[in-house]
């Protein structure tokens, strides 16, 4: 019995080797760039909230647009079975709208159509993501996760004017 | 000495209803499928279903349960008794606890159909709270893991009786793979084990007045991202250690085969965040810290790319192919199971580079809960790997049965639709999800899809359709072999295939556990253990449950 301790790897598969960590550090590269240089951010965990009386109490008691200063909104979104409230906002071109959402009831969705907002809405948590909007048109937010029989039909319009 | 080992009949009987009841789940929960790519296509044809089937969404809660749970776990135990007792020549250590194991496997689905069927418990497979199923799902989903793990601990003892008997042998390479494929998914389980046993199960019980849902997330994918790779790995052992003999070659690297599966224990768990990228609840640097060690688990599985060529490279040039390509031509194409694989480890190409783009952190952003994301899966778990199964069931099920195959030709044929009715369903799925198209949705009652997804739409049912006829012409072939009454004769050898190089020559520390053990812990810890420590502490069981379908 041989008890040869080393490794033989083959030259192609050595290259091919460093051909992938080499691609793969690219890639990491650019998202980061991508993250935290150009600012396109997932969400991170912002506040948490009692889904049992978020409906009632705070912000999302009266759901809707707040502007904060001329082209600057915060839009307080409540989802629940099975629609979005509001269910329509309007803003100018070139807003940036910073979106603060949670859920009342189960897990839900938000995309926000032809933009890259998208993020999971779990009951107990604040969704928090900002983008500024410039071409005006009306974007539908549609519901992603699904949250019961009647998932399919839960969204809302932004129409940016 | 491979040659003349055979596994008793008791044996593989019992590796038999493994398969049975695997193939059973994957030909009811398959019936769903092309009914939702139809759905898709605008002709609906759940009204008809009643009252058997309440909705989309218990339809849809079937084929994830069933297909990606039940059929893989149930194939994935068979086949590797098979991989660990005729690699290492020796029976089960202890069949009856390996039996136990089996049977509660089959009480748990038992106990999870029931309130399937009843649409109690349409919360998909992934059955994320405050939607609350009726709590034997959650009891019956608990005893199929347990069961697989008591399977598992089978299995340890059986490889420890052989250590005791082969001293400084190299553990053989299928016996080798498959230990580490179930340490991987005991050590990944713990994630459900923990949301099931601590939140889910006494919450649905009435025990607990709530659950947290992003806990109850944070749990899932500890378990939901190594759960793929539960799944393939099997495949992989086939990819490397029987493929290559069916094709006529050999294993191009032990060693580095050896490597990849390492790698795989150590990578597969730590990255669970990558599923969360849009999570609210996850802070984000964490969520780039998964996504980089996501980048690194990749490499694992370039090494596989290139050993899997290799090895088929050399086999077909052993058949005579010649130029840079001849070889491919040169495989053996009419064997079915060889073509089931090679088509499989095709579409896995697609479904690798639609993986990257998937962990590519802020990427997601484009394709979370998208139509993309079940285009990119069926391409992975539903053709990299029930592809690769069923070209191993092509040979095993003949070698327990003793039965030929029925019609090796069709079967040859079944690979090829398939793979032609993938091509048009998931290339259709992912353009209509970077359109902007939802998952989990039945698209036909949505009022809001633009003019442009329908052309797309459509070509989801088309490839739904032909996807469906190769998936029963399989269960046909399968059936008729096994069920056959005057069938030929098989005398069917398990493929087993030779390294290039003596495995005896792969360095001891490939064939250590313990360095790797130890790594794989504290990588987890280092990955997970801040994060999990802060989501437990700051736990807050404040959603009650909701039954909303
Ligand atoms: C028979 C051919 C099949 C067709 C036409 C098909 C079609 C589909 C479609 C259209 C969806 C998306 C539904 C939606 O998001 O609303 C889906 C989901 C899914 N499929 Fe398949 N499928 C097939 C076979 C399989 C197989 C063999 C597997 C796995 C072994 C599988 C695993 C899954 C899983 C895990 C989901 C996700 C369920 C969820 O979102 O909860 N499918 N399938
Ligand atoms: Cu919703």
């Amino acid at each position: 019995m041989t008890t040869k301790q080393s490794m033989h790897i083959d030259p192609y598969e050595k290259n091919w080797i460093r051909l992938s960590i080499g691609l793969l550090v690219m890639f990491a590269a650019a998202v980061a760039v991508a993250g935290f240089a150009l600012g396109i951010q997932v969400p991170t965990s912002e506040q948490r909230v009692d889904p049992k009386t978020v409906a009632e109490v705070g912000p999302w008691a009266n759901p809707g647009l707040r502007e904060l200063s001329p082209g600057k909104y915060e839009a307080y979104v409540l989802a629940q079975t099975w629609q979005f409230m509001p269910r329509e906002m309007t803003v100018p071109a070139g807003s940036e709208i910073t979106f603060y959402i949670t859920s009342k009831d189960v897990q839900h969705g938000f995309k926000l159509q032809d933009t890259n907002l998208n993020v999971q809405i779990v009951p107990g948590q604040v969704s928090k993501l900002t983008i500024t909007i410039d071409e005006p048109g009306e974007y539908t937010y549609i519901c992603t996760e699904y949250c019961g029989l009647a998932h399919a039909a839960m969204f809302g319009k932004l129409i940016v004017e | 000495m491979l040659e003349n080992y055979e596994l008793s009949p008791g044996e593989k009987k019992f590796i038999g209803w493994h398969l049975v009841f695997g193939i059973l789940a994957l030909s009811i929960g398959s019936l769903f499928g092309p009914l939702q790519a139809f759905e898709h296509a605008g002709l609906d044809l759940y009204p008809y279903l009643q009252p058997l089937f309440k909705s989309y969404y218990q339809g849809l809660t079937l084929h994830g349960v069933l297909n990606a749970l039940v059929f893989t776990t149930f194939f994935i135990t068979g086949f590797l008794t098979l991989t660990v007792t005729y690699g290492l020549t020796r029976p089960l250590r202890y069949p009856k606890l390996n039996a136990v194991g089996f049977w509660m496997m089959v009480v748990g689905l038992v106990t999870t159909a029931v309130p399937l069927l009843m649409d109690e418990a349409s919360v998909l497979y992934t059955f994320y709270p405050p939607m609350q199923a009726h709590w034997s799902f959650y009891l019956g989903l608990t005893l199929v893991v347990v069961g697989s793990w008591v399977e598992g601990w089978g299995f340890y003892y059986t490889y420890y009786a052989w250590r005791q008997e082969n001293k400084g042998v190299r553990t053989p390479f299928i016996s080798f793979s498959s230990l580490i494929t179930m340490v991987m998914w005991q050590i990944a389980t713990l994630g459900i084990a923990a949301e099931i046993l601590t939140m889910l199960l006494p919450w649905s019980l009435g025990w607990i007045d709530g659950a947290d849902p992003q806990l109850a997330r944070t749990y899932f994918w500890f378990t939901g991202h190594p759960l793929v790779y539960f799944w393939l790995l099997p495949a992989y052992i086939s990819w490397y250690g029987m493929l290559p003999k069916q094709a006529g070659g050999k294993l191009f690297s032990d060693s580095l085969a050896r490597l990849a599966f390492w790698l795989f224990l150590l990578l597969s768990v730590p990255l669970g965040f990558h599923h969360q990228f849009v999570d609210p609840g996850v802070p984000a640097g964490w969520k780039f810290l998964h996504a980089i060690l996501t980048y690194s688990v990749f490499l694992p599985s370039m090494l596989t790319a290139f050993t899997v060529v290799a090895s088929l490279e050399y086999a077909g040039r052993q058949r005579g192919g010649k130029g840079l390509l001849g070889w491919i031509r040169a495989l053996p194409w009419d064997d079915p199971s060889v073509t089931a694989q090679l088509l499989a480890a095709i579409l896995f190409v697609f479904g690798g580079i639609g993986g990257l783009t998937n962990a590519s952190y802020n990427v997601n952003l484009v394709i979370h809960n998208t139509a993309w994301v079940p285009g990119h899966f069926h391409l992975t778990v539903a053709s990299a790997v029930t592809m690769s199964f069923m070209g191993i069931s092509y040979w095993l099920i003949p070698y327990l049965t003793g039965k030929k195959l029925w019609k090796p030709k069709w079967a040859v044929i079944q690979s090829w639709i398939w793979f032609v009715g993938m091509i048009i369903f998931s290339n259709a799925m992912h353009v209509v999800g970077l359109l902007g198209a939802p998952r989990r949705t039945p698209l036909g009652l949505a009022p809001y899809i633009p003019e442009e997804w329908n052309g797309h739409l459509l070509r989801v049912g088309i490839g739904g359709a032909i996807m469906f006829v190769g998936m029963y012409l399989y269960v046909f072939i399968v059936a008729k072999t096994a069920f056959a009454k005057h069938a030929e004769p098989a005398t069917v050898e398990i493929p087993v295939a030779e390294a290039m190089h003596d495995p005896q020559e792969t360095p001891d520390w490939l064939d250590r556990w313990v360095p790797w053990l130890i790594g794989t812990v504290a990588l987890i810890l280092v990955a997970y253990g801040p994060q999990l420590i802060d989501q437990i502490a700051n736990i807050s069981l404040t959603s009650p449950g909701f039954k909303v379908w």
